[in-house]
Formats: C-alpha cells, sequence, structure tokens
C-alpha cells in the first residue's frame, strides 16, 4: 500500500491546481486520472477568464483566481497564451441595459468594482462590428481569454515536477474509509491517505453518492464551434445578457463560439453527441450579433463533458459527512477561470483546516437545506 | 510565368473567360478552378495563413485545402472542387481572409 | 437547397467513384429508394475523374481501364438513383442523419442505411520542402491530366513508388508531357520480400498490364532506383530537387515541378468522425475501418466500401459496393435478387487477389514515412517534426494532446495530410505502436462550414445531431 498526505481523484485544471498548491506546502500527494490531464471540460472548454457576470457566492474565489492568473507564467512556468482585453456582456433591449444597470449598482454596494456599467456608445467604441441593436452593456477590463488545454497541462506539470505523483491512463476505484484512512485502489496498486479530494468533473456524482452525499450533479456537454483565421476584428470575449453566446477571436485569428447550448454526454464511454439544431441557434445568434460573422467557415464543432449542478453553482470546501473529505466540482461550465484559486483554496483547506477566501456559498450545506 | 502545365494539342473543348484579381483569363469549360489557375500563366501563389508563405495546390482532389481561393465574393472555397463558369471573379488569398468578402 | 427530391432516403452513398456508383445501382436497381452524394462536378472518383467530360477522348490515350467505368455509370444512370454532385457531406451522425451542403445552403438528410464510399488519398510524403509551390502528389497532376488535358511542360521530376507511380509516368509520356527523371524510391531488397506472395498477383490482369508500363517508362526516361533522400529546393518556389541513393550517390536537377507518389491509403475522416472504429493496418501502414463481411462498420447502418475500406482498387471497389447495397437491402428487409450477395462476395474474393504482393513490393520505406528535424508535418498549421518531438518530450502523449499544443491537425485540412505521420511519428518516439498512440478524434464538420449555411439550416422536426467522441 501506497500512503501519501492528499490522494486527488480527477486530472482537470481543478485537480492538478489543488496538488500543486499541496506540493508547495509540503504535503505528499497522488492524483488518478482516468485518462489524461485536461481530457475534459478543463481541456476543451471556451478558455475564458472571466471575472463578469458571475454569481456573488463566486465573486471572491473569482477575483482570487484573476489575481493568480495575471502572475500564471511566474506559478507554472507558462503563460497559458493569456490575452486579457477584457470581456464585455453585451445588452441587447431596453430591459437588459436595466437590468445590468442594477447588476452593477447592486456589485458596488457590496464593495466590487470590476464590473463596469457601458453606454451603447461605448460598446459600439469597443465592439465596432456589433449590431444596431445593442443597447450597452457592462466591461469587466482584466478578464480575457486562455489556452485552455495548454493552461491544464501546464498545472499537471508543474505540479509534477514539484513532486506530486500525477497518474495518467489510471482510474481510480471508488474510495473507501477505514481506519482513519482513504483508501483507493487504481492501477492495480493500493493507495491511502488522511486526505482525499474529489475533483472529477462530471464523474464526481457518481463518489459523491457512492459516499452517502448526494449532490444533484448532471452530466452534460457544452458545445463549441471554431473557425478558420481571420484577421482580427474584435478584442474582448464577448457575452450576452439574455440569450446564450460567448464569443472570441484567439490571437492566432480564430473565432470560438460557445456559451453553453447542450449535447449529450455519456460518462461511461466518454463520447459526446452535438446536438446541430441548438448549434443553429449559437450560430443564428452570433450573426444576428455580429452581421460579418456569416461569411466565417465553421471548421470544427465539438462537445466537453462537463458536471453541472442545478444550481448552477460548484461545490467547493469539506464534506458535511465525512473526516478528511473535500469536494472541489459541479463548476456547471464556468470553472476554468477559478481553477487557480480554487486549487490554492482546498490545499489550504486541506492542510489548515480553513481558507481565507469566502467560499461559504460555494458550500455542500446547500443541499441538505431540505 | 510560363505554366508548370499545359493543355494537349487533343484538348478542343471551348474556351471561356474567368476573371483573376481583375484580370481576364481565358479557361477551358470543364477545368476546375484550381486547374485554371494552374494552366493561366498567372502568379497564383496564395499566401499560407499561419505565415504568410506562399502556397499553391497539392492533392487536386479535395483533400489538401492548398487551392483555398475567393469565388464570388466567397472566401475558403476548395478550388479543385469547384468548375469554372463565365464571368467567374477570382482572388488570390493573401494571408488571413477578411471576413464580409 | 431544393434540389433533393426528399428528407429521407432507405439508402445515402458518400462518394461516385467505383464503389459508390456499384452500391447506388444496386440499390436502386433494387427498388430502395437511394440517394448518391458527391462533391466533385461529375462522377468517377479518382480512377475515372473526368468520365463524362474528360477532354481526352481518343480511347488510346487513358486505356480500357478507365473507360470500363462507362458501363458502371451505365447502370447507374438506368437505376433510378438519385445523384447529386458538388454536393459535401460535412457530418453523419449516428442515427444516420446527413448534414450536406450544396449550392451554398445545407441540409440535413435522413437515411436508413449509409454508404460511405469516400475513397483513398496519397499517402503523405513529408520530405524537406514539401510545401513549396511546385510540390504536388502525382495524383494530382493525374486529375489534371485526365479532367483537363494538362501535363507538365517545363523540368519535372517524379518521386516514389507504387503502380500509381508508373502509371502516371506512362500516361504523361504518351501524352507528350514532360518528366526529366523518376526517383525511385522502393528499397534494395523489397522485391525479394515480396516475391513468396507473388502467385496470386501473377494470376491478375495487372500483371502483364504492370510489365507492359514499366518496359514503356524505362525506354523513355531516366531512372534513379534505390533513392533514400529527397529534397525540395527554391524560394517561395520550386527550383531543384536533389537526392541521395542507398549507394550513396548524389543529384540533382533544376526543376519546376516534383510529383510525389508513395502509394495511396484510405481516406477515413467521414467514417471516423460518425464514431467508426479504425484499426491499424500493419502491412498497409494506415488506418482501416473495422468491418464485418458485408462491409458494415461497428455503427450499426454504416457501411464502407471502397478504398476507403482498404486500399483494393477498382476491381474490390466495385465489389465492396455491390456487397455493401445487397447486405443493407437485406438488412432493411427489402427483397434483393436473391444471387446479389452471393455473386457480389465471390466478385470481391477474385478481386483481392495479388493485393498483398504489391502491398509488400511497395511498402514505403521510413524515412519518407516519418521525417526529422525542420521537414514540416502540418501543413496547414506548419508544424515540424521537431516541434512534435519536442512536445513529445514535454509530456504529449497522443495526437489530441497535440493538437492543444501545437495545434496540429487543427487548420483546414483537419489532419488529412497529417494525421498519419503524427501517429508514426510519435509511436516512434515513444517507443510504441501506431495502434496505442491511435489518432485525432474528429469532428463534425469534416468539411469547413459557412457559419450562414448552418444559420439558415431549414427547421425540420427531426432531431439533428452528429457524433463527436
Amino acid at each position: 500500500m501506497i500512503l501519501r498526505d492528499v490522494l486527488i481523484i480527477g486530472g482537470g485544471i481543478h485537480g492538478c491546481a489543488t496538488a500543486l498548491n499541496l506540493r508547495h506546502a509540503g504535503a505528499t500527494v497522488t492524483l488518478f486520472e482516468k485518462d489524461y490531464a485536461g481530457r475534459h471540460a478543463s481541456g476543451v472548454n471556451a478558455g475564458g477568464v472571466r471575472m463578469l457576470s458571475r454569481h456573488v457566492a463566486e465573486i471572491p474565489l473569482s477575483l482570487r483566481s484573476m489575481a493568480i492568473w495575471e502572475r500564471i507564467g511566474d506559478l507554472i512556468d507558462d503563460d497559458c497564451a493569456l490575452d486579457c482585453h477584457g470581456q464585455v456582456l453585451v445588452a441587447e433591449s431596453a430591459a437588459d441595459f436595466e437590468t445590468c444597470k442594477a447588476r452593477v449598482a447592486e456589485l458596488n454596494r457590496l464593495g466590487f468594482t470590476h464590473e463596469e456599467l457601458l453606454s451603447a456608445a461605448e460598446v459600439r467604441r469597443i465592439l465596432p462590428a456589433v449590431a444596431e441593436t445593442c443597447t450597452g452593456g457592462i466591461i469587466s477590463r482584466r478578464d480575457g481569454a486562455a489556452q485552455p488545454a495548454r493552461a491544464t497541462t501546464a498545472y499537471r506539470r508543474k505540479a509534477a515536477s514539484l513532486g506530486a505523483d500525477i497518474r495518467e491512463g489510471v482510474a481510480a476505484g471508488l474510495p473507501r474509509f477505514q481506519n482513519g484512512l482513504w483508501h483507493v485502489d487504481a492501477g492495480g496498486e493500493s493507495f491511502a491517505a488522511p486526505k482525499l479530494v474529489i475533483a472529477a468533473g462530471a464523474w464526481s456524482g457518481r463518489i459523491a453518492a457512492h459516499l452517502g452525499e448526494p449532490i444533484p450533479l448532471v452530466p452534460v456537454a457544452p458545445m463549441l464551434m471554431i473557425t478558420s483565421r481571420v484577421p482580427r476584428f474584435i478584442d474582448p470575449v464577448v457575452i450576452l445578457r439574455s440569450r446564450i453566446l460567448s464569443f472570441k477571436q484567439f490571437p492566432n485569428g480564430t473565432l470560438l463560439i460557445g456559451g453553453g447550448h447542450l449535447g449529450q454526454a455519456d460518462i461511461d464511454t466518454n463520447s459526446t453527441v452535438l446536438d446541430w439544431r441548438k448549434l443553429q441557434i449559437s450560430a443564428r445568434t452570433v450573426s444576428e450579433l455580429f452581421p460579418v460573422m456569416r461569411s466565417a467557415t465553421i471548421v470544427r464543432a465539438w462537445a466537453g463533458i462537463e458536471g453541472k449542478l442545478t444550481d448552477d453553482l460548484p461545490v467547493v470546501g469539506p464534506s458535511l459527512r465525512h473526516k478528511g473529505l473535500f469536494y472541489q466540482c459541479g463548476f456547471s461550465l464556468h470553472g476554468f477561470q477559478l481553477g487557480p484559486a480554487a486549487g490554492a483554496a482546498v490545499a489550504e483547506l486541506v492542510t489548515e483546516g480553513r481558507t481565507p477566501v469566502d467560499i461559504s456559498g460555494l458550500s455542500m450545506a446547500r443541499f441538505n437545506a431540505a | 510565368m510560363t505554366p508548370m502545365f499545359s493543355h494537349i494539342p487533343a484538348d478542343q473543348r471551348p474556351t471561356l473567360e474567368i476573371f483573376v484579381d481583375g484580370q481576364s483569363v481565358q479557361a477551358r469549360r470543364g477545368d476546375t478552378v484550381a486547374a485554371a489557375l494552374l494552366a493561366s500563366g498567372l502568379d497564383v501563389r496564395r499566401d499560407s495563413a499561419v505565415s504568410g508563405v506562399p502556397r499553391l495546390p497539392y492533392c487536386m482532389m479535395g483533400v489538401c485545402f492548398e487551392c483555398l481561393v475567393t469565388i464570388n465574393g466567397v472566401g475558403n472555397r476548395q478550388g479543385c472542387l469547384i468548375p469554372v463558369e463565365p464571368g467567374m471573379q477570382v482572388e488570390i488569398q493573401r494571408g488571413k481572409r477578411e471576413l464580409g468578402k | 437547397m431544393s434540389v433533393l427530391h426528399s428528407d429521407s432516403y432507405d439508402l445515402v452513398v458518400v462518394g461516385a467513384g467505383p464503389a459508390g456508383i456499384a452500391a447506388a445501382a444496386a440499390a436502386a436497381a433494387a427498388g430502395a429508394s437511394t440517394l448518391l452524394l458527391d462533391e466533385n462536378a461529375g462522377p468517377g472518383g479518382q480512377v475515372w475523374r473526368g468520365l463524362t467530360t474528360t477532354p481526352l477522348t481518343n480511347r488510346e490515350m487513358l486505356g480500357k481501364d478507365y473507360w470500363d467505368g462507362e458501363a458502371e455509370l451505365g447502370k447507374l444512370r438506368a437505376s433510378g438513383a438519385e445523384v447529386i454532385h458538388r454536393a459535401t457531406v460535412w457530418s453523419i451522425d449516428p442515427s444516420l442523419q446527413v448534414g450536406v451542403s450544396h449550392g451554398g445552403s445545407s441540409r440535413i438528410v435522413q437515411a436508413r442505411k449509409i454508404v460511405v464510399a469516400t475513397g483513398a488519398m496519397e499517402r503523405p510524403f513529408p520530405i524537406p520542402g514539401w510545401t513549396l509551390p511546385g510540390v504536388m502528389t502525382a495524383g494530382a497532376a493525374q486529375t489534371m491530366l485526365k479532367s483537363s488535358g494538362l501535363v507538365p511542360s517545363e523540368p519535372t521530376v517524379i518521386a516514389g513508388q507504387g503502380p500509381l507511380f508508373w502509371l502516371l509516368a506512362g500516361q504523361i509520356l504518351r501524352m507528350g508531357g514532360r518528366i526529366d527523371v523518376m526517383l525511385d524510391t522502393t528499397p534494395k531488397g523489397q522485391l525479394a520480400a515480396a516475391l513468396p506472395k507473388a502467385f496470386g498477383f501473377l494470376t491478375t490482369p495487372y500483371f502483364r498490364k504492370g510489365l507492359k508500363m514499366l518496359a514503356e517508362v524505362r525506354s523513355k526516361v531516366r531512372i534513379v532506383k534505390h533513392v533514400t533522400r529527397i529534397e525540395a529546393h527554391g524560394e517561395g518556389q520550386l527550383d531543384r530537387v536533389t537526392w541521395e541513393t542507398a549507394g550513396g550517390k548524389r543529384g540533382e536537377m533544376a526543376s519546376r515541378l516534383l510529383l510525389l507518389h508513395q502509394g495511396v491509403v484510405p481516406n477515413v475522416n467521414l467514417a471516423m468522425s460518425v464514431g467508426a472504429a479504425h484499426d491499424w493496418d500493419k502491412q498497409q501502414l494506415c488506418w482501416r475501418p473495422r468491418l464485418d463481411e458485408d462491409g458494415q462498420s461497428t455503427v450499426p447502418g454504416l457501411y464502407i466500401a471502397g478504398d476507403g475500406a482498404g486500399i483494393g482498387g477498382v476491381g474490390v471497389a466495385l465489389a465492396r459496393g455491390r456487397v455493401a447495397a445487397h447486405a443493407a437491402l437485406t438488412a432493411m428487409g427489402r427483397k434483393a435478387p436473391a444471387s446479389g450477395l452471393s455473386a457480389a462476395r465471390a466478385e470481391l474474393a477474385k478481386a483481392n487477389r495479388g493485393r498483398e504482393f504489391l502491398d509488400l513490393l511497395y511498402k514505403p520505406a521510413e524515412q519518407f514515412r516519418i521525417p526529422e528535424g525542420d521537414t514540416i508535418v502540418c501543413r496547414c498549421e506548419e508544424v515540424r517534426a521537431r516541434d512534435i518531438l519536442s512536445a513529445v518530450e514535454i509530456g504529449a502523449s497522443g495526437p489530441n494532446q497535440l493538437k492543444a499544443y501545437l495545434r496540429t491537425g487543427m487548420g483546414p485540412c483537419q489532419g488529412r495530410l497529417c494525421g498519419l505521420t503524427v501517429t508514426e511519428l510519435m509511436a516512434k518516439a515513444r517507443g510504441t505502436t501506431p495502434e496505442q498512440i491511435g489518432y485525432y478524434r474528429l469532428r463534425a464538420p469534416v468539411k469547413p462550414l459557412m457559419l450562414s449555411e448552418l444559420a439558415d439550416l431549414p427547421q425540420e422536426p427531426a432531431a439533428v445531431k452528429a457524433v463527436v467522441r
């Protein structure tokens, strides 16, 4: 049996970031990844590094993450192609704009200043190609985008170089608690540690249910499309208030169209099925917002497998039922930006029992209300 | 520039006029855009979208995408799959294609 | 896209080469509603390219094998199958819905069964300088010859090996085209290795024809044997080809055109994107779909025929097309001619003779499949062999991670021109097998799709989905 301080199930950006931070704290770690790091949601998402438009419960974690992203190269020896020209939420109606105003006022009241209201003219100045229907918006100026697979891989590589034992292509068996230790069988070997972190994305629900702590997590397959390279015509990432869309241009010129229309996910076969009817809606939305996009060529569409919780908020924190067990999952299509801070916070919870960042709204406790 | 390929004398197909970057070119009816360009004697090298190096068609059967051209204003068309038509406007793609054309 | 007569068909066939023509003709003749989609302007695929339009109307020029296509095409026309050209299939999903683009708009069509007959493509031939203008495939030159009567007229080098290598040279010469030198890359000793398998080949008509062709070409062109290294040189345009032989002899030639060929491999993109399982063929050094004896893939109802099912040539393609069509008819409970399936299977067994000999004789050498150093592997994204080796060194374990690291395979050709090279290069670097390394997970759309075509898809009740993994 191999004895560690901490075992982690899941090699996405969350598991890898936690492993890295645990190594900084001196803990011994083994991480199990059934495929390879970044194979699913962490590697194939839209790469948005966004504080904009987050649920208030996530904002402290998101702000802390942004501070880490801004010096990501120092931390993991790779700049992850992070490219920050802000993210803009576009209002498409008068009602949308009223919602934007109320949102910014509410954030200001809570002491958050990262979101700023934009008039229609200001949005047009920042996004010259935007449709006339735009009524204004909100900008978060420090936001941007990174390359998700590169970022996740860099976290994995840095954690490994600091001594984390990262086992890719090794599926963890269901964990069990015995004599004060968490036991996991994986790849023909047995592992044990006093602490266990579940960071298994869409596969986390099964583990939680097995441990008698069910969470309302549904595996989903958010879909994305990418175009061939075109000259730069848009700097910030664009999202919408009332319709599903996330739209950005990478430095290489390709345009990414996403936002969360869902295909079908099968977590037993790692497969996803695209829904062209919904991709059609994405295509319509983006071409209505940026009419010039009608002549873009789509070169690829895909979907990643992600865990979505019913209230669209993740679980970050200790189990309420078991000693030494921590959850870091259910990021519900917006976990990539949170990876760096969630990894730091969970490592703090594991090693010190507390974290300075307010994650009270992301606790397991919210599912016990009933 | 002398073209690398020439029509054999037995080829008696009628010609038709297309325009390559505005320049009149006599193409043979039934030729694909890519073949007509290669036979034209013009410099029809496109720039690659990544580093801007010159490229010409490689496979002529629809798999390599080296023959991408703008045809009648629509970009990124596979020139090797599309037959010439009278009056067709062909533009050689220099670098990344502009949106909206 | 108003040209389609229906939104649903018993059988949709993709690709109008020999296999697709044979499959569609057999199915439609038996009464199945049949749609044949092909992205070219006319029927014939590669081998019968330009069959209805070629300017080479003197039948001597392209020979009997070419004009044999007319009889098969005649059967197709008499069968009542609906045939649409310049129709690009961009998606097929496991429920057998077909996304097809034609004339600037797209439709989704429901099939009960599908025959994918997307044929072969030339094996990537990644040598230094192969992206220079003036370097093309031999198949490209043959396409220009058949469909446009265009032959090389400037200093030309042909390099490689395989039946098409010799056939093309013969055709170009017969039509007054120019070839200055042929660089034969067949490794020394390979003929001896293949000879034990020659018996099947000796009994085929290809044998006699092959000898005649070789003799004709050898009498007219300088041939350099056992070439082990080839480089294309020039600034923005090919101007010189250099080579080296197994005997250590070096040569060079000022040249405007370099035609490359080292055999053909199945064009697997569409079938893989549906989710059909493929296995590594150790003999032909390529992926081939896992099929049952009827040609049905691991996706129920999806049949694969022709060279896309494994390289076999025209005769095999015709037979596989008919086998797949009859099997699909039978599976749909349609009354096919009782003898149809067994006759087609017998035809297939006969057509397969001699293949093993050719595969062994023309197995391409490692240095022409697995490049090194600065040689470009991925033409679209301009990724070099050494970039891939560096990515392997920092932990990339397969082609899909390489996509994230280097964008290999993510350009418009979607890995068609680099996939095999990447698999073999990574297998060699990691000391494992191509099977272990695997291939790109391919995605719909398998051909680039205008955003407006997707946005404007007609609203139809049928679910519209396609698979990715």
